[in-house]
């Protein structure tokens, strides 16, 4: 048997690849990168969205629309929510990742030494579309650049059980927070109570405790950045969060995060609880599954309201998304193409849509939208934008406030209160906490 | 010695440079270079660079200005941190007694002659196997406050009346995690004191049983002194990664209710990445040397000691 040289095996092997695909000698002889390398390529970063069908027309139907309009190649991917900061961090640090990534509330400020202005893009699409609400500019501007492009706001509105409501003789949602913990409490003695989370978690733990202690009056700073939390109105405040968890709410919401009020809601163990509006939309989704004790369509029973009025007012905060072109991007100009190519009215709207009033757009014009007067319930979330208040009251949402939001510290201020610390002390724990950060 | 033993005619034949390694200084050094390369690049480097970021105001994107000692002054003042390390002392300490004496127990158990046996040992391991992530999910939801299985339990063998708020209460929140804790590392315990029980011969038992001595006297005079090495090293490995935990917590409860369950890892990954703080974050992290490197050492010792008597 002829013997076999390591030699000529590869020969033979190399022989057969530079004959299927021209190998790594045609491709060096020629000079050039491979035409899928030459390509301009934007990479975005966003998240899971909670309306599955946004994704799936931004993967399917927009992505391939843009790289046919700008001759880019698109790469689009999704994450958890949570995983965004990480993910950030990680690209900064090793200046590479994504070249658009999404930012919630103020990472943009967080964020700010590494990301590239796009105040462009954004004032052209402020000019044409009504301007910029003040929410958006104040979380994405920082007075000079735009550190991140308004992209939209998940709004946070109270779900409610309207006939669960209505046999306590509560048939309009309360505007009051004596009113609100009045309807808790006959709620709660039928074994329905109002439920919130308390716990470290993104979104609807600052989402309730942020307005909750705005509306009393109490603020984090005064316009200077002072630490101004001690106060009347914000002990106040805790004091009714003492009465009012014990009277009517689920105790269990000290540990919830962001999907346990869902869940609770979806399964009749709570009547109300402030939320985005994807309880509502997953029982529209499955009508069949979410069913009320009487066996109707739950999705008939549910209704949205604000957050109630305190003696300083109503107030909301709501999730801000913007995309942040980062500095360390090489292919910044075929991004901001992207941008300026998706924030047209055309393309935008179709997002718009598939989101059927779970996102509220950033400028003024698309409250006036036709998609409002679609779905009634829905229709409370079109102000989200307008009437969202930014961390940091009543200083600017910068990075300090940032600082607070991602330590829990206001959340805990109150968790620490219904756990049974006196209200003067878990008051002086925070303010204690924030004036380390504010120095 | 191998080296001498080379004829001069092979030596001869050697290349200049391979000849260097006929000296065993060089040959030592040429052997151990791999991996001190290896823990150089992979431990000693993001050690230091650690240190290094702990000792500046780095922030992300913001590679800051040496601070000296500044951080560990905040961090020293932080309540959150001081709850921390309380967290991190009493989680480590409360899993590691019940770790080892259920894990022991086990381990004995496991020691005897019975149907089924190599299955059943592998099926032991399974807690450990399960990547901790997965694990942990399911327990959150056996803790959940709304469909917490453990409620329902026993809420129908009549034992409770309300839900017991698992992961909302801070005592309730910190034993919740004790248990899944204990729960994932007593396999670990169990199968190493296992192959620590198989190397004790048998004939030291016999021959103490036939000089009279109880089981509880077996077990005390003979089995545990000679497995006290073992045991140690156990232990050791176990404090080491109880008390750098950071998957089990950040899946339960992040650190909450009000900081009640936060340990060093997650916290200084809330700070560092959460927030940005990097160097607050490495400070974080690093205040956990000391404490471990103490027990590390205290225990080192004691391993020697043992070892030597």
């Amino acid at each position: 048997m002829a013997k076999t040289k390591r030699r000529s095996v590869l020969k033979l092997a190399g022989g057969a690849a530079a004959a299927s695909m021209g190998g790594m000698a045609a491709i060096l002889a020629s000079g050039r990168m491979p035409a899928f390398a030459q390509q301009r390529t934007v990479h975005w970063l966003k998240w899971v969205d909670f309306v599955p069908a946004t994704d799936t027309l931004l993967k399917r139907e927009m992505m391939p629309e843009a790289e046919k309009a700008l001759g880019v190649k698109m790469n689009l991917e999704t994450v958890n929510g949570n995983d965004l900061q990480p993910r950030i961090t990680a690209g900064i640090q090793s200046g590479a990742g994504a070249d658009l990534i999404m930012s919630f509330n103020s990472y943009t400020h967080l964020y700010a030494n590494s990301v590239v202005d796009v105040s462009a893009i954004a004032e052209e699409v402020g000019k044409r579309e009504g301007g910029i609400l003040p929410y958006a500019k104040a979380i994405c501007s920082n007075g000079k650049v735009y550190m991140g492009m308004p992209w939209a706001v998940i709004g946070g509105m109270i779900a409610y059980r309207k006939s669960w409501l209505d046999e306590v003789g509560v048939t309009k949602f309360p505007d009051t927070w004596d009113g609100y913990r009045e309807a808790a409490k006959k709620l709660k003695a039928k074994g329905r109570p109002f439920g919130q989370t308390l716990g470290h978690t993104f979104g609807d733990a600052p989402g309730f405790t942020y307005p909750y202690l705005w509306s009393w009056g109490g603020k984090e700073v005064d316009a200077s950045g002072k630490v101004v939390l001690n106060s009347k109105e914000t002990l106040e405040s805790i004091k009714f969060m003492q009465g009012l968890w014990k009277d009517g709410m689920d105790e269990g919401g000290l540990a919830w995060d962001d999907t346990n009020n869902n869940r609770a809601f979806l399964s009749q163990t709570i009547s109300a609880t402030l939320n985005g509006a994807s309880i509502y939309i997953e029982t529209l989704r499955k009508p069949d599954q979410y069913k009320t004790e009487k066996g109707l369509p739950m999705n008939k029973d549910i209704q949205h309201a604000p957050l109630p009025k305190g003696p300083a007012g109503q107030f909301g905060f709501h999730l801000l998304q913007s995309n942040m072109l980062m500095k360390y991007s090489k292919n910044q100009d075929a991004a901001k193409e992207f941008l300026k190519w998706i924030h047209t009215e055309a393309n935008y709207r179709k997002f718009f849509e598939s989101q059927k009033g779970f996102a509220t757009p950033c400028t003024a014009k698309w409250e006036s939208d036709k998609l409002w007067d679609v779905d009634p319930v829905m229709a409370p979330f079109k102000v989200a934008a307008r009437l969202g208040q930014a961390i940091g009251n009543a200083g600017p949402p910068d990075a300090k406030a940032q600082e607070v939001l991602s330590k829990y510290i206001i959340t805990d201020m109150y968790a620490k209160a219904v756990q049974g610390m006196p209200a003067e002390d878990a008051m002086k724990w925070a303010e204690a906490e924030l004036k380390k950060v504010y120095v | 010695m191998a080296v001498t033993a080379l004829s001069a005619a092979e030596s001869k034949r050697l290349s200049p440079r391979l000849r260097k390694l006929e000296d065993e200084r060089w040959l030592a050094m040429a052997l151990l270079a791999p991996t001190a390369i290896l823990l150089g690049l992979f431990i000693a480097y993001p050690f230091f660079e650690g240190v290094l970021l702990s000792l500046s105001s780095a922030r992300v994107g913001d590679p800051g200005h040496f601070v000296g000692l500044k951080n560990f002054h905040k961090i020293w003042d932080d309540s959150i941190f001081r709850t921390t390390v309380w967290n991190t002392f009493w989680y480590t300490g409360v899993t590691t007694v019940f770790k080892l004496a259920l894990g022991l127990w086990l381990a004995i158990l496991l020691n005897r002659h019975f149907k089924g046996k190599a299955i059943i040992r592998a099926f032991i391991l399974l807690p450990f196997i399960i990547p901790t992530v997965l694990s942990t999910f399911a327990w959150k939801w056996m803790f959940d406050p709304t469909f917490s299985v453990i409620n329902w339990s026993l809420f129908q063998l009549g034992l409770i009346t309300t839900r017991i708020n698992w992961l909302g209460d801070p005592d309730l929140a910190m034993t919740s995690i004790i248990i899944i804790n204990i729960w994932r590392g007593v396999p670990f315990f169990a199968i190493t004191l296992l192959a620590g029980l198989q190397t004790i011969s048998p004939e030291l038992h016999e021959a103490a049983a036939i000089d009279g001595a109880r089981p509880w006297a077996r077990f005390w005079h003979v089995t545990w002194p000679l497995l006290m090495p073992v045991t140690l090293v156990v232990v050791l490995f176990s404090v080491i990664q109880t008390f750098a935990d950071f998957q089990l917590v950040y899946v339960m409860t992040g650190g909450g209710p009000a900081n009640a369950t936060h340990l060093f890892a997650t916290y200084a990954y809330q700070l560092g990445i959460g927030t940005g703080l990097l160097s607050e974050g490495a400070a974080i992290s690093l205040a956990m040397f000391p404490f471990l490197f103490v027990i590390v050492v205290v225990q080192l010792l004691y391993i020697r000691r043992v070892e030597t008597r």
